[in-house]
């Protein structure tokens, strides 16, 4: 039952189903364990990075598709909800034209960029997206009567997501019963069957020509595969999933910018922690999401500590200043690729495949 | 039925004819060597023929259905199969998943082809069995869940066969599939190919320089020199033709004479 319901694509490493009971379980009680509005934003965010960036695992590690518009499509989820939300008033109508209007754009968009462009090469689809991406957030920055510019869009969701809305006087185990929890957990249950959705697509017959097509493009067409067809289903599933993390941001944040959901940054980080997780695991994505987020909250904080504790050495107080952040996590990332070039959840499978193997 | 017929099939490279006006029917039931001189043509011709390249001119008809413009795939799915001579696999996948990725490509079933994205890879339990008999037959089965990427040249050339099998086309198209294997390993994809010819209803052209493994198992031998068919018949009676002396095995010795 357990082991359908991960589609039979088991952790195959102790450590990482270690790792990932102890994610869920953290996810799933966040707001019990992890009191404090930054706590629950940052466990929110991991939730909506776990699903955009399992979703460019299905294009990038099951498919190898580099695509530069994934967060394009995030961006589409995210302004699909804002703008509903703010023409139309916070409604459930609003919301579900906003969610469906953003699901509807994304697929016809990466219908239409796969079917041109998936039947060149590599290099050349990558440049594709990156052009498109670029001029669609061009686009939501001219838009600004739309689209609010570069100030984004502030808005309001129906009352029972909001924290004014009380389902209880008495708090819960000290937590408050209110619309900002259910919210939370819209999004965690909405991440937890986007996951299983995307491991069952990844080992369903059609994720293994995927696979094929990224092993060796040729011979899968030579054996009888219409690779276009594949690559574009590919491309426009892992769109919809990217759409969806949009959304679910925008339940979140109850905003939209440029700055939040279309920045090319986002797109790096993307690439980050898909690369950090391991490609082609989906579980990488869960992995890597809650580390790099976490690691993107915190280390700044960390870095607080480090330095008042280091107040006598200033030379070495000065590096540890929190405004060097980006330094160290730039840091961070450069040791992990060395060390773990397949990721964490490659490298604890390999250990677990061969016990003996260093590096 | 197999029934390929090529008609005047040509391809030019700039200035170069690489196949030139190559009209041939192959019958079902029949296994076709196709010989020559490296450079001959010969992995070209199969390119044309299984749609790697597109022809400058000529046409490809399979049952009487004119294949010319059809893309690989389309070609492969209407019954032309081929096997690599460069070993040309999934490296990243395990034995059993090459092979079944293949038998999924050509059959018919609830995978679809592999456009079924909703059930799980491992319950489409016919394809798996098939897909291990396969194994067995080339004598692989014991290493079903190794990466392709770690298995010996020798062995990777029994999978590229066993692809191939996994198609379940009309026409087999063998390039060298003996090529680089160790003498012990020989005799397994011999005798797959032989078993094969049994089957009456199959079309089966191979290229191979062995003249003693030609002269066991071919019913007609082509030989193709500069791209152009110069020799077409019995065995016995094109080994023996001046042409193919002087054309191929004279190349033959003479390579030899310099070495």
């Amino acid at each position: 039952m357990f082991k359908r319901l991960l589609s039979n694509d088991l952790p195959r490493d102790r450590t990482l189903a270690v790792l990932l009971i102890a994610l869920l379980i953290a996810l799933a009680f966040a707001p019990f364990i992890f009191p404090g509005v930054k706590a629950l934003g940052i466990a929110a965010k991991v939730l909506v990075f776990l699903v955009l960036v399992a979703s460019f695992d299905l294009l990038l590690g099951y498919t190898g598709i580099v695509s530069f518009a994934h967060t394009m499509f995030f961006g589409i989820g995210a302004y699909g909800i804002a703008i509903a939300c703010t023409r139309l008033g916070a409604t459930w109508g609003a919301v579900a034209v906003g969610f469906f209007g953003a699901l509807a754009l994304s697929f016809v968009l990466a219908l239409i960029v796969g079917l041109f462009s998936l039947r060149v090469r590599a290099i050349f689809f990558a440049m594709i997206t990156l052009a498109v991406a670029s001029a669609f957030q061009t686009l939501a920055s001219q838009l600004s009567d739309f689209t609010g510019g570069d100030d984004g869009l502030n808005f309001k969701l129906p009352e029972l997501l909001s924290a004014g809305l009380s389902f209880s006087e008495e708090p819960f185990l000290g937590v408050a019963l209110n619309g900002r929890l259910l919210c939370y957990y819209v999004l965690f249950f909405t991440a937890l069957a986007s996951l299983l959705a995307l491991l069952r697509i990844v080992n369903s017959p059609f994720g293994r020509v995927l696979q094929a097509i990224r092993e060796n493009e040729f011979r899968a067409e030579a054996i009888g595969y219409r690779v276009v067809v594949y690559r574009t289903v590919s491309s426009v599933l892992s769109a919809l999933f990217a759409t969806l993390a949009g959304v679910m941001l925008a339940f979140w944040l109850r905003y939209s910018g440029p700055d939040t959901s279309l920045s090319f940054e986002i797109m790096i980080d993307v690439l980050l922690i898909v690369v950090i997780g391991g490609m082609g695991t989906i579980y990488g994505a869960a992995i890597g999401a809650a580390l790099f987020v976490v690691a993107q909250g915190y280390l700044q904080d960390l870095l607080k500590l480090g330095s008042d504790a280091t107040a006598g050495l200033p030379w070495l107080s000065a590096l540890l200043s929190p405004d060097r952040w980006l330094l160290w996590l730039g840091v961070l990332f450069v040791l992990s690729v060395y060390y773990f070039p397949s990721g964490v959840v490659g490298r604890l499978r390999e250990m677990a495949r061969d016990p003996q193997s260093k590096h | 039925m197999g029934l390929l017929t090529t008609t005047d099939l040509t391809v030019r490279f700039g200035g170069h004819v690489a196949v030139n006006a190559v009209s041939c029917t192959f019958q079902p039931g029949t296994l076709t060597a196709i010989v020559g001189p490296n450079g001959a043509g010969k992995t070209t011709y199969f390119n044309l023929i299984s749609g790697q390249l597109k022809a400058t001119g000529g046409s490809v008809t399979l049952n009487g259905a004119d294949l010319s413009s059809a893309s690989a795939s389309t070609r492969t799915r209407a019954g032309l199969g081929r096997a690599f001579q460069l070993t040309n696999l999934f490296p990243n996948l395990t034995v059993l998943e090459n092979v079944r990725v293949a038998v999924q490509a050509t059959r018919e079933g609830a995978h679809r082809h592999g456009l079924n994205l909703w059930s799980i890879w491992s319950d489409h339990r016919v394809l798996t069995k098939r897909a291990n008999e396969i194994l067995e037959s080339v004598a692989l089965i014991d290493k079903a869940d190794s990466d392709v990427a770690s298995l010996p040249h020798g062995d990777q050339r029994k999978l590229e066969v066993a692809m191939l099998m996994a198609l379940e086309s009309q026409v087999f198209m063998f390039d060298e599939p003996t090529a680089g294997m160790s003498a012990d390993e020989v005799p397994a994809v011999l005798n797959l190919i032989r078993e094969l010819r049994q089957d009456k209803s199959k079309t089966i052209l191979l290229v191979e320089h062995k003249m003693d493994v030609v002269r066991e198992l071919a019913d007609r031998i082509i030989v193709l020199h500069n791209g152009t068919l110069v020799a077409d018949g019995e065995p016995a009676e094109v080994i023996a033709s001046p042409i193919v002396q002087s054309a191929y095995l004279g190349v033959v010795s003479e390579t030899k004479a310099a070495a």
